[in-house]
């Protein structure tokens, strides 16, 4: 390094650091300073006042440390803040009510507490939180309804094209193809959780390839049904007609009656009593949803043969914004980046809906997605991304942590 | 200002500071993050008063380590050392936003630059340090890398005053630059849209590849919504000094260049070529430059076929020293009269170094800091190989009279432009400002 650089750096340094104190000092009286050693775990106080509690964690030890929070049996965990490396400073925030707690670190992360003392959180407990939960009970309720009611309208819509295509009625079946998957569509996430039936429903001919599983379901119909010609390619480049064959009446009952089945155990599965739903899944099912378009829909290479992208794009967007829908209210009691980051996913739901309704609408229908040139694809793809950005913080801004 | 003024890291300085701006407000999804202003202190600090880092990170690669002031009178990565590696972007502006939104990407966009120029992440703890159940806020790849010399150059397109259709979608038509226009074309131009023009850049130079990425990367995800990449360039190897303390590298035709660039020290030329003056129109312009990037794909299967001596006498230089070839040293001036036995000049009446010397360009200079590079190969099989040309000066006529006397230049057999854009750099940023401030003041 330069000398000049190091010099004028170091001074900058002593300026910056001065600053910046002033700047901070009224929030780092709230932080209560943890010195981490690999034998120790000093916090500083043993009390606090109920709400959100910043301890300031510093790790002088020799190797990666954990930080935790323990309810008063000392078995449950109420707050954790992991990997905290050798040097690193780092504040970790936890939501304590009132009660009895301890404090304890984790030397490399695993084996015994160490350093493990009492803290005791004193004051009210928060009014807020008896809302939220409310919040975050109606919000499953009105999710779990939601999933139930997509796969209700899914399994009379499976069963017409199932008809229709087993018939040999390409025709109608075609006619039916894009709508039938639009709820399956919706509350993709919500089937991928149950291991093995998306890949039965929902699997393309080269992730089914991949996996080396037998390719059945939605995909392996639509490829019956705009059939390849001589010299076409699938989406991984491969001749279309390496290890496939239009399908024999048999083999069209076969996997019709199949993806019927598949379809009637989802929701057999996601309507059992016992079945539920986590305030993240929700959250996360939403971001699930903007990935599952920037990654296939986006490209063109989910709905290769029909070319009707367009169809499913919509309904994730849709069931991203039910999903979205149900932890707004639970988002927005977190102040205001909860309720300005609700306001901001809502702007950019509208924005991206405003693009797609230039291709047409579910009701309407959507043009063929190899009408679309690449500027319109980046087009989308840019307002996917304005989107998903401040989607992605939804979670964290709805659990608070 | 109780705490200890001691750490000798500028790591440290900002770690301890309370400065950390929530992703969300870099995102500037709520109006111009108004967080940013903390960052301005902390990382604004080590800009004032120092001077640029002129001839700090002297020869190629030294300069690892170093920080550059992103704070001055001059945006930085224009006269600091040409670092080793480039990435550069442009950008288009969304058609979702306004004027405010404008203003509010270009305060984010300026609050990381402050700290990614020091070798900080994005924002306090971005990488690592935030929820579990949240993304970072820093993308990771540059953790525990030094600043590596990274500058952060931002310049504003022609497309920023008016967009396409003519429509004035910032307020901004009537400050707009009136030599702020696409280019003209040129001989040997084969421009492709898709590389070409845009509304904003950002230029990212830095010693360490995957600091200059991380920039570009970082920079993008913060503009998601507002600005989308419309092309990228990177570039591994410096094709000019813009230091005498720096050694004058080789571009792909295995020539030095940027021999007679201007260097940072030359500071009555810097003054005279490079910087937009105060009396200069328009003011808001005032210690900022014109920036000029072409991509010129070199044919070089061909050109390697081509016999030293006319390589050479193309070029006008020696291949091994770099001297004209009037003779001398790689630094002595070019001797245009001199004869040789046979009564011609020694230099070529349509070399290179001939028609793109100031002598026969009324005296105009530019201020060259363009990259090689090789972005795979094409369809036959050739290296998609070339230099990513940049230049600044005071006026875009600079680079257009130069480039329209190489018309005649052998070489051109050997280039093709394939990409294009100018746009307008402002000055430099104090403490507490956003880039181009002064343009909407």
């Amino acid at each position: 390094m330069n000398r000049r650089v190091l010099a004028a750096s170091a001074t900058a340094t002593v300026f910056a650091l001065a600053l910046s104190g002033c700047v901070a000092k009224a929030d780092l009286a709230e932080a209560i300073p943890v010195a981490i050693t690999d034998d120790g775990c000093a916090v500083s106080v043993d009390t606090a006042n109920a709400g959100a509690v910043t301890f300031s964690l510093e790790n002088t030890g020799t190797d990666v440390n954990e930080f935790e929070i323990l309810a008063d049996d000392q078995l449950r965990i109420v707050g954790e803040k992991e990997n905290v490396t050798p040097g690193q400073k780092v504040d970790f925030v936890a939501q304590l009510e009132p009660g009895d707690y301890y404090t304890a670190c984790k030397f490399q992360q695993v084996g015994a507490p160490i350093g493990l003392a009492s803290f005791t959180v004193t004051g009210e407990a928060s009014k807020v939180s008896a809302d939220e939960q409310e919040l975050s009970d109606q919000a499953v309720t009105e999710y779990l309804a939601y999933v139930r009611s997509q796969t209700s309208e899914l399994l009379p819509l499976v069963q017409e094209l199932a008809d229709a295509y087993a018939a040999g009625d390409d025709e109608t079946a075609r006619r039916l193809f894009a709508t039938t998957r639009v709820p399956y569509e919706r509350i993709e996430p919500t089937a991928e959780a149950f291991g093995d039936l998306d890949p039965k429903i929902d699997f393309r001919e080269v992730d089914a390839v991949a996996d080396g599983i037998d390719w059945t379901g939605f995909h392996r119909i639509e490829k019956d049904l705009w059939p390849p010609a001589q010299g076409d390619l699938n989406s991984d480049g491969q001749d279309a007609f390496l290890d496939w064959a239009p399908s024999t009446p048999e083999e069209r009952q076969a996997y019709a009656d199949g993806l019927v089945e598949n379809v009637t155990q989802l929701h057999e599965l996601v309507t059992a009593d016992d079945f539920s739903v986590s305030l993240a899944d929700i959250s996360n099912g939403a971001i699930a949803l903007l990935d599952e378009v920037a990654a296939g829909k986006i490209t063109g290479e989910e709905d290769w043969w029909s070319g009707t992208d367009l169809y499913d794009f919509q309904a994730n967007v849709q069931g991203a914004y039910v999903a979205f829908g149900a932890v707004r209210a639970l988002a927005e009691s977190k102040g205001d980046e909860g309720t300005k980051l609700a306001a901001e996913i809502d702007a950019q739901f509208t924005s991206l809906n405003e693009a797609l309704a230039a291709y047409g609408s579910l009701e309407e229908g959507f043009v063929n997605y190899a009408e679309l040139t690449d500027a319109d694809k980046k087009a989308l793809s840019d307002q996917v991304n304005a989107l998903a950005e401040p989607l992605s913080q939804l979670t964290s801004t709805i659990l608070g942590v | 200002m109780t705490r200890p003024a001691a750490p000798e890291q500028p790591e440290q300085a900002a770690a301890d500071s309370e400065s950390g701006v929530s992703r969300r407000h870099l995102l500037g999804l709520f109006g111009a993050g108004a967080a940013g202003a903390a960052v301005g202190v902390a990382a604004g600090a080590a800009g004032v008063g120092v001077a640029m880092s002129t001839g700090a990170a002297n020869a190629s690669g030294s300069g690892a380590a170093s920080a550059y002031p992103f704070y001055g009178e001059h945006q930085a990565g224009i006269v600091t050392p040409a670092q080793d590696r480039l990435h550069f972007a442009a950008f288009d502006v969304s058609t979702t936003i306004d004027r405010d939104g404008l203003i509010g990407l270009l305060r984010d966009w300026t609050d990381a630059a402050a700290r990614l120029t020091q070798g900080l992440e994005v924002s306090e703890g971005g990488a690592v340090g935030g929820s579990d159940y949240a993304p970072p806020a820093d993308t990771g790849e540059a953790l525990g890398l030094p600043a590596s010399g990274l500058t952060i150059t931002f310049g504003f397109g022609p497309g920023l005053f008016a967009d396409a259709d003519g429509v004035d979608r910032f307020g901004l038509a009537a400050r707009r630059p009136a030599s702020l226009e696409p280019l003209p074309r040129f001989q040997g131009d084969a421009l492709q849209p898709e590389r070409s023009g845009g509304d904003l850049c950002i230029q990212a130079c830095a010693d360490d590849p995957q600091v200059a990425v991380h920039a570009i990367r970082n920079l993008s995800r913060i503009a998601f919504g507002r600005a989308s990449l419309r092309w990228s360039q990177l570039g591994f190897g410096r094709t000019s000094s813009t230091s005498t303390t720096q050694q004058t590298p080789r571009n792909l035709f295995g020539f030095k260049d940027g021999t007679a660039n201007i260097k940072a020290e030359e500071t009555a030329d810097v003054s005279e070529q490079v910087w937009v003056a105060a009396s200069d129109e328009p003011a808001w312009l005032a210690g900022g430059s014109y920036l000029v990037a072409r991509r010129i794909r070199m044919i070089i299967e061909n050109w390697d076929r081509v016999q030293l001596g006319e390589q050479e006498m193309l070029v006008g230089r020696s291949k091994g020293s770099g001297a004209p070839m009037s003779g001398g040293t790689e630094f002595t001036e070019p001797d245009f009269e001199a004869e040789g036995p046979t009564g011609a000049t020694l230099i070529d009446t349509n070399s290179h170094v001939k028609l793109a010397h100031p002598t026969v360009n009324g005296g105009m200079r530019m201020l060259r800091r363009g990259y090689n590079f090789v972005d795979g190969n094409d369809e036959l099989g050739r290296l998609d190989a070339g230099l990513f040309f940049l230049s600044f000066q005071r006026s875009p006529e600079q680079f257009i009279t130069v480039q329209r006397s190489l018309a005649a230049d052998g070489l051109n057999e050997y280039l093709k432009h394939v990409g294009s854009a100018i746009f307008a750099v402002p000055g430099g940023i104090r403490s507490g400002e956003y880039v181009g401030q002064a343009l909407f003041a």
